[in-house]
């Protein structure tokens, strides 16, 4: 294994500058610029789609960048394929570790080049030796006889760096990888950072948490809206200063909410837990309240909707509308007694996209177009045609398919399905994501109308303009437990960040 | 280096033993093992006679090698219902190149069988591997295909034995030792077959593919050409399986190993080897087969009737696979208790 001495001092290991990439009329990035010094871990920070990820993907070989520089080891790169960048040695770990379930650790470590011996008979002594020597360089200890099914996301984290090492990769990329650990954790993921960091290498690490971002790092640099905005020694700055460079705007005047007069409790959630999921969550929504969901992207937030409304299990809790208890695990129950969940992933939850505009629209109140057990494509009409305009979606005709549509298109569809059910209560899971701006501002008109004909709206999103420009009261969730509850006023870019990035006791 | 921790585990010798017994292939092979004890009981002619002990080991030896390449194909979360197909026409073909060129000698003749199943084969993986269609839709077509050459090619023809060469012949009949030729060779491939799948690291990669095909790409692992060969190697052995139908039964008619695909699947699938691919064992998928033929002649002599037949055949399958969802539920509970206290 070779290392680079640290007194030889920092080079640039990774440069980019100025790199952008589009996919059709979306911008993901519009100018990252990032440079990794060898010895020095680097943290990369901003809201979600402020373009961290496609900047990830495309050191490592996923995406290709349309334009802007990017050098490694003060050559000029351009990555076509993963095998490509993990062949020059830079390593990516995602959040979600992408292991063989089956095999065995070891296996999981070396498959694809495994050393061989005679006959080209796998040496899998030397393969254990191997790995059991990568672990204890590391640290930490892992069985390197059990699949890694069943290992913690910690240990499976474990594996894929072990794996980077042995590759000997100079550039370890790591994509949120403490979003799912305990604290003894990410101490020890922190120990390992630190000794790769001390033989040389570049780290580069994404965080919502400052406290790890202080705790570890030594440079951060802070991105919004795809544009790279500052780099700074860690020393050099504050929490304070992070979050205004990635809030950065000024974010009421965005979203106007019409005010609605407030009613009844229609939606009272109480003491929902599933376990290792979500735990004791309690929430009420009113009629013509619109109240957000906040916290960052896999604190359990789509979880505790689905649960309620009976996509998935709880193991204890109860779930009420408008007085009536649910039925637990019964989606058909729920759709009855007037609620509505409009998923995240459009593609795969909410639209069929095989499916005309009017076949998506009725498809939550089949039931009732039906006469004597069939259903005719002109009930099927007079019912979308009616919401397809109400909502106005931009269509040919109403057999279009939904596939074919934009985004924004495509959600109103969703939206327009669930409405011709006429719900109480609507649950949204981020309702605009992947959409443009202009038609954002459509959703979010659309949403404070409902609101203000009386529906009670529950909104789940992680992009805080829009939770602090929407919503009337705010709630956030961190790993699962709600940790505060906001009201128009006390929602500040400040409090909800702080809130969704901090524990239960460490908020009090 | 701040945390230096290492906890050496070693097993005892009653946790291995508990581990062995876990197996799959254990499990069936005791089933297998009863089954056999108590139909000899029944009728000792069942094992001790000289042709009851030969019927045992020869009739599900065909099966057994159309299973291990089954089990291959599985493992790398695909699957080959063409088998049955593939080996009709290759056992046709076979028998017409013994009618048409006569003068050609047998092994040729052996190998040219073998050779063909791989290339109809060879179809299904470039198909599977090129087109991105599921092998379960192509390799329906192939059935279908395969099976529709075969009758167009014979009519109402049939190969007879006089056809056929002695010395080929005396392959289905003759035995070393006690054992017959056939379970010989088909011991012989799946004693290859295994080795392959745990030394080799084409063997491996079949698991890999099989456990995550994502991970298997982000892997940079050559998953077209694995693919291919998985599908060259379960043609190439029911081309094996035909040529020794040939050799055994003496008769060649357009329906030869039809069923067999299925028979294949359930007897790894009884074996242990995971329907959607990644774990499980040639060895499991032999052991299947030769507890699905081996149940399927012990019925009669216990005097259950043929429609109890089908249906223990059923409940074997349906039971292997309740099994494996009972283990896999198990284990994400025991997971989900593992994180909550990991959080606390």
């Amino acid at each position: 294994m070779t290392t680079v001495p640290r007194d030889a001092q920092a080079r640039t290991a990774l440069l980019m500058e100025g790199v952008s990439k589009s996919f059709g009329p979306v911008v993901a990035l519009r100018s990252g610029s990032i440079s990794l010094e060898q010895g020095s871990i680097h943290a990369l920070i901003g809201e979600n789609g402020a373009g961290k990820s496609t900047l990830v993907k495309i050191i490592a070989g996923l995406y290709q960048r349309d334009s802007g520089r990017f050098e490694y080891l003060g050559q000029p790169v351009d990555f076509v394929t993963t095998a490509q960048s993990k062949e020059a040695g830079i390593a990516v770990i995602y959040q979600e570790p992408t292991l063989f379930p089956d095999l065995s650790v070891t296996e999981n470590i070396f498959m694809g080049r495994q050393p061989t011996r005679s006959l080209g008979r796998i040496d899998k002594r030397a393969m254990r030796a191997e790995t059991i020597q990568l672990f204890e360089q590391l640290g930490v200890y892992v069985d390197p006889d059990r699949p890694t099914r069943g290992l913690s996301i910690a240990d499976q984290q474990l594996v894929e760096i072990a794996k980077a090492i042995s590759l000997d990769a100079q550039v370890l990329v790591m994509d949120e990888p403490t979003a799912a650990l305990s604290g003894v954790e990410v101490e020890r993921l922190f120990a390992v950072a630190r000794s790769l960091r001390d033989e040389g290498r570049a780290l580069m690490f994404i965080s919502h948490r400052f406290d790890e971002v202080f705790e570890l790092c030594d440079t951060v640099t802070v991105m919004r809206d795809g544009e790279y905005i500052a780099t700074e020694p860690i020393a050099e700055t504050s929490v304070d200063a992070l979050v205004r460079q990635m809030v950065g705007r000024d974010v009421t005047t965005l979203f106007p909410k019409t005010e609605a007069p407030i009613g009844d409790v229609i939606l009272k959630i109480d003491g929902l837990t599933r376990t290792g999921v979500f735990h004791d969550v309690s929430l009420e929504v009113r009629s013509g309240e619109i109240v957000a969901l906040a916290g960052l992207v896999g604190a359990g937030r789509s979880e505790i909707v689905r649960a309620a409304f009976g996509v998935d299990p709880y193991d204890s809790g109860t779930v009420e509308v408008k007085g009536r208890r649910l039925k637990p695990g019964n989606p058909a129950a729920a759709m009855h007694a007037g609620l509505a969940l409009i998923p995240e992933d459009r593609r795969k939850q909410g639209a069929v996209l095989d499916s005309g505009i009017a076949r998506n629209i009725t498809l939550a109140i089949r039931d009732r177009l039906t006469t004597r057990g069939l259903i005719t494509s002109a009930a099927e009409n007079t019912s979308a045609r009616e919401w397809a305009s109400r909502l106005e979606v931009k269509a040919s005709s109403l057999d279009t398919l939904a596939g074919t549509l934009s985004g924004g298109n495509q959600q109103k569809v969703v939206i327009a399905k669930w409405l011709a059910s006429h719900p109480d209560v609507l649950i949204v899971d981020e309702p605009t994501r992947g959409i443009d701006v202009g038609t954002k501002a459509e959703v979010h008109r659309l949403l404070s109308d409902l609101a203000g004909q009386g529906l009670a709206i529950l909104m789940i999103s992680s992009e805080l303009p829009e939770v602090l420009g929407m919503a009337d009261r705010v709630l956030v969730v961190h790993e699962g437990r709600i940790t505060a509850d906001l009201t128009r006023d006390e929602a500040t870019p400040e409090t909800v960040m702080h809130a969704a990035t901090h524990s239960l006791e460490e908020t009090r | 280096m701040t945390l230096t921790e290492t906890r050496e585990r070693t097993a005892s010798l009653g946790q291995r033993a508990l581990a062995l017994v876990k197996q799959r292939e254990v499990g069936v092979l005791a089933a297998l093992i009863l089954v056999i004890v108590i139909t000899t009981a029944k009728n000792p002619n069942f094992l001790f006679s000289n042709d009851g002990f030969r019927d045992l080991l020869v009739t599900p030896s065909l099966l057994m090698l159309i299973a291990v390449g089954q089990a291959m194909v599985i493992i790398t979360r695909n699957v080959d219902l063409s088998v049955g197909s593939v080996m009709g026409l290759s056992a046709y073909l076979v028998g017409r190149v013994f009618v048409d060129f006569a003068w050609l000698p047998w092994p040729t003749v052996f190998l040219i069988g073998l050779a063909f199943g791989g290339g109809l084969g060879l179809i299904n993986g470039l198909v599977v591997a090129y087109a991105k269609v599921p092998s379960l839709v192509v390799t329906l077509g192939t059935l279908y295909a395969y099976r529709g050459i075969n009758v167009m090619w014979t009519g109402s023809e049939r190969i007879n034995a006089s056809d056929m060469p002695r010395e080929f012949l005396a392959l289905g009949t003759e035995s070393i030792g006690r054992i017959p030729v056939i379970t010989l060779i088909a011991l012989v491939v799946l004693g290859a077959a295994g080795w392959y799948m745990t030394t080799q690291r084409g063997g491996r990669e079949f698991y890999a593919m099989g456990s995550d095909p994502d991970a298997a790409t982000l892997y940079g692992l050559n998953v077209r050409r694995r693919l291919i060969t998985a599908f060259v190697v379960s043609g190439a052995l029911a081309g094996l399986a035909g040529v020794l139908y040939a050799a055994r039964y003496g008769t060649v008619n357009s329906q030869v190993g039809s069923g067999y695909e299925l028979q294949a699947v359930g007897a790894a699938v009884i074996g242990g080897v995971a329907i959607f691919g990644g774990s499980g064992t040639v060895f499991g998928a032999a052991i299947g087969a030769f507890l699905l033929m081996t149940i399927n002649r012990a019925l009669p002599v216990l005097g259950v009737q043929d429609f109890w037949q089908q249906a223990v055949v059923g409940v074997l399958i349906v039971g292997a696979i309740v099994l494996d969802r009972l283990a896999a539920t198990r284990q994400e509970r025991a997971l989900a208790r593992e994180r909550e206290r990991s959080h606390d």
